[in-house]
């Protein structure tokens, strides 16, 4: 009875990868709360994690003793610009309370994925030592 | 690992709100200064801050604040009349700095909030760190 520990663990190290990146796009957003001219960037996680979990890439097969299997999609995020609320004059388009609030919010999202992937690797060590 | 970037990214923005704050130092400091001439009367100077861009899958994504330059001011500085004075010249004019206290201040305080920002994104990245090695314990 084999188990997959990757299809065990799902799409979570996927999605701690994507929050690690967000974060760090964040990040310099804060950092250049005072630079002109400079734009704030995001990734649109809905769009980028409906892909990661629909669309499954299917192996091509050009010979009737193919295989055909399926693999989950790792496309890159699309690193987007943010819409301003208030346009400053000298062209920067951070809101510096916003980004603040928007990464606080990647930070918990990143440890409540943290804590599922505990709870599964919790559940995957009890089912390998069984009951001791 | 893309936290990792934060350290350099949060370090470089409080690196330049740090030398922000000490160029507003400079400034508070020679608010009251004189000179004899324009040349070299002090003037209100101010940090240039410029995104550091890099190419991340073709695209441009900043890695962080860097400090460009200092600038003096071109505002005109005010003429006074004060023969006494002991670095008034031929004329009998001394030159007042051009720093503005109000300005000052206010670039104070947003540097300081802005370091403090730059410092709770550090200990956030930080903690998701440490936890993220205590994985599955």
């Amino acid at each position: 009875m084999p188990i997959s520990i990757d299809k065990a663990l799902g799409d979570m190290p996927a999605k701690l990868a994507l929050y690690g990146k967000r974060s760090s796009l964040l990040a310099s957003n804060i950092a250049n709360a005072d630079t002109p001219g400079y734009k704030a960037r995001d990734i649109d996680f809905r769009s980028v994690l409906s892909k990661a979990g629909g669309e499954q890439l299917a192996l091509k097969t050009t010979h009737g003793n193919h295989i055909t299997g399926t693999g989950a999609g790792t496309s890159s995020p699309e690193v987007l610009y943010r819409t301003p609320t208030q346009p400053s004059l000298d062209g920067n388009t951070v809101d510096s309370q916003q980004e603040k609030a928007r990464f606080t919010e990647n930070a918990i999202r990143y440890q409540s994925t943290l804590s599922f992937l505990t709870g599964r690797i919790k559940g995957l060590r009890f089912a390998i030592k069984g009951d001791q | 690992m893309s936290l990792f970037n934060i350290f350099s990214i949060s370090g470089s923005a409080m690196s330049a709100q740090s030398i922000r704050l000490n160029v507003t130092a400079s400034n508070l400091a020679n608010a009251q200064s004189v000179g004899s001439s324009e040349a070299t009367t002090y003037r209100s100077r101010s940090p240039v801050f410029s995104a550091m861009m890099k190419s991340f899958q073709g695209d441009k994504v900043s890695y962080g604040v860097e400090v460009k330059g200092i600038v003096d001011s071109t505002t005109p500085l005010e003429k006074r009349y004060e023969p006494d004075h002991p670095l008034a010249d031929k004329n009998g004019n001394i030159f007042l700095s051009n720093v503005n206290v109000v300005d000052e201040m206010s670039n104070m305080i947003s540097a300081s909030r802005a370091y403090e920002s730059n410092v709770e994104v550090l200990n956030t990245s930080k903690q998701l760190m440490l936890a993220t090695l205590r994985l599955g314990r």
